[in-house]
């Protein structure tokens, strides 16, 4: 009983915090402005507008996920075979951005890629046509992976140092290229570590509005975007919390898939 | 000449500042079954680890049908090893993990099904292809790994303590499967163990290992009835190690009292140890034999009664199928055949060397 009334404070800040906002967003889902019950909000997910913001949202995160994936793995294989003494220092080297401000990175790159920025100064000072890629879609793809890069490499990394070195040795004993190793033995191992990469990549990648803010000119607009507008410039919650609702189905919909990879739960080492 | 299997020459290797290996040198037959003893540390994983290519020695090299290998990473070589640590795949099942080495080396769907058969019949799982490696007992483990090595039919087999997990009599019967897969396919092995039992009865050859050097190397039969130096005597089964005398060739002076023996060559009066097996001392009534003394504890071990008698200012330990009540007087004696004489180490060096654990 003791024990109980210690966790009360704390479940306390929990339904202040998590459950009291939740059923704010669905009340304010499901009803007009005047209050009485409407789908409206719910169903306006398939207004054209709406629809294109969300494929788009959808199809850069899962290319921005991908694209994490496949520098993250590689990565996290060097951070492992990296000897001891340098391993720490590596590992710390890479987290260091995350402690920088999120708007600062993102900012950075703007000034990186646009018009007349050191992207495009270098291209032309080796006489290459200039190119445009801040305010596209690849710009937006290139800060999100830039942002989001770490939480894929840290539960990767994570799960490949559980990998006894003995299953590498005795894969090679048993004649295994070290290529073949990779492929039979790290990466099936480190499905956990993957799966949490990838809800830990693709959700904040599917609901940011301040990544393709900044980076896309505020012209490309992603379901985040459009959210963020209800609730400010138009001051239309109940929209937003409806297209909210939606979103939200969608990600417990693939945190669901994802859940059954990651049996060990490597989120929680972050 | 025909050259060994496998041959270390002049192995040196050190982690640090601990030196494990030094200039160890150890050749391998063809179809021979070599056996690694030694206490824990001393080196015996380290001497494998090495034959499989997993560790780089720091000097030496190791040849392979007379082909230097030291410098091939262990998935070209032609042996297979079963790991101290098992080191299954627990992301296979039983069956995959037996399949993997033969997968890799391109065999046919029904070879590999029919070997995987045959493998886990021959550790006594079969049935368990499809069981999960985390549902198998810490034998049951050891076993498959036995197997997943042993379907590869590799020219040579590192064992490195593959027997640990396992109760006694199963135990016995992978002795059993291990030797008769030496005489059918012509594997050759080099075992590693710090059970001596194991070690005399399953080895052609037997290599005792301490302190980063080959104390004896030898037929189990050898190890057992004339080791050469203190630290095999006293490794290998129970002993009496005591000091003694050279008095002469064929005779040797144990506290005052000549024993007769067979050893020759070790001059006059020169000081030496005696090593006298528990089992081959006599219990005569006093004054019968060559020293008196009490029995002061008795103890049932199974097949015989383990005592020790004070005697001659020393507590012999005697094993024998009569049992002899604490307090009794009773006489020690030997048969010249029993007694081993052992040259005493010359400084103190060589001393620290030989008993070094
Ligand atoms: N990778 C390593 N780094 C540092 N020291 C090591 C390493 N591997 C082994 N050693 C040391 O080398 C010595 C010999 O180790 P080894 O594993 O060969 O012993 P062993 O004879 O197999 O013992 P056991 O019977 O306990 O398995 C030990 O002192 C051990 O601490
Ligand atoms: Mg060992």
């Amino acid at each position: 009983m003791k024990r109980q009334a210690f966790a009360l404070p704390f479940i306390l800040c929990l339904i202040a915090s998590t459950v009291i906002p939740m059923m704010m967003v669905a009340y304010y889902g499901f009803t007009d402005r005047s209050g009485s019950f409407t789908m409206a909000n719910i169903l306006s997910v398939f207004q054209p507008v709406h629809l294109k913001a969300l494929g788009l949202a959808l199809g850069l995160s899962l290319i921005s996920t991908v694209v994490c994936l496949l520098l993250a793995f590689p990565l996290a294989l060097i951070l492992r075979d990296s000897h001891l003494g340098r391993r720490g220092f590596i590992v710390f080297i890479f987290i260091l951005p995350m402690w920088m401000n999120f708007m600062l990175r993102t900012m950075a790159w703007q000034v990186i890629l646009e018009r007349d920025g050191i992207v495009d100064s270098l291209l032309n000072f080796i006489h290459l046509p200039h190119a445009q890629i801040i305010n596209t879609p690849a710009a937006i793809v290139l800060g999100m992976v830039y942002d989001f890069l770490p939480f894929m490499v840290l539960p990767i990394y994570n799960s490949l140092m559980k990998i006894d070195d003995s299953l590498i040795e005795a894969a090679r004993d048993l004649g295994a290229s070290s290529r073949k190793v990779i492929s039979s033995v790290l990466l099936p191992l480190s499905v956990p570590g993957i799966a949490s990469g990838i809800t830990m990549v693709f959700i904040p990648s599917l609901t940011t509005f301040v990544i393709s803010n900044i980076l896309g000119g505020g012209k490309i607009y992603l379901i985040g975007n459009i959210i963020e507008q209800e609730f400010t410039t138009s001051a239309n919650w109940n929209l937003g919390s409806g297209i909210s609702l939606v979103m939200m189905l969608f990600i417990l919909g693939s945190m669901a898939v994802l859940q059954r990879l990651d049996k060990s739960g490597e989120a929680e080492l972050l | 000449m025909k050259d060994a299997l496998v041959e270390l020459q002049h192995i040196t290797k050190a982690f640090g500042e601990n030196v494990v290996l030094d200039d160890l040198s150890l050749a391998i037959e063809e179809n021979e079954f070599v056996t690694l003893l030694g206490p824990s540390g001393c080196g015996k994983s380290t001497t494998i680890r090495i034959v499989g290519g997993f560790e780089k020695p720091d000097q030496g090299r190791v040849l392979f049908e007379g082909k230097d290998i030291t410098d091939v990473p262990p998935n070209r070589r032609n042996l297979n090893t079963v790991f101290q640590k098992y080191a299954l795949f627990p992301h296979l099942t039983v069956g995959q993990n037996v399949a993997y080495g033969l997968v890799i080396s391109g065999k046919t769907d029904q070879y590999i099904r029919d070997k995987v058969r045959y493998g886990l019949k021959l550790v006594n799982l079969a049935g368990f292809e499809d069981r999960r490696i985390e549902s198998l007992s810490g034998g049951q483990q050891q076993r498959v790994a036995m197997a997943r090595a042993i379907v590869n039919e590799p020219k040579l087999l590192l064992l490195d303590e593959p027997l640990g997990a396992l109760d006694l009599k199963l135990r016995e019967e992978m002795e059993y499967e291990l030797r008769n897969l030496k005489e059918e396919l012509g594997i050759t092995f080099l075992y590693v163990t710090h059970d001596q039992e194991e070690a005399l009865t399953m080895s052609d050859k037997v290599v005792v290992l301490n302190g980063g050097y080959i104390q004896q190397m030898g037929t189990p039969e050898e190890i057992y009835n004339e080791p050469e130096n203190a630290f095999v005597a006293s490794f290998i089964g129970d002993s009496n190690i005591v000091p003694g005398k050279m008095v002469r060739d064929r005779l040797v002076e144990i506290y005052g009292v000549p024993f007769p023996c067979v050893d020759e060559g070790f001059g006059e009066n020169r000081p030496v140890d005696v090593v006298i097996r528990p089992e081959d001392l006599i219990l005569r009534e006093p004054g019968a034999g060559k020293l008196d003394g009490t029995v002061i504890s008795n103890i049932f071990i199974g097949v015989h009664y383990e005592m020790q008698v004070a005697a001659g200012g020393f507590e012999w330990l005697v094993q024998n199928t009569v049992s002899h009540p604490v307090g009794e007087h009773v006489s020690l004696d030997v048969i010249p055949e029993n007694i081993q004489i052992m040259k005493r180490p010359a400084s103190e060096d060589e001393e620290a060397l030989a008993l070094d654990v």
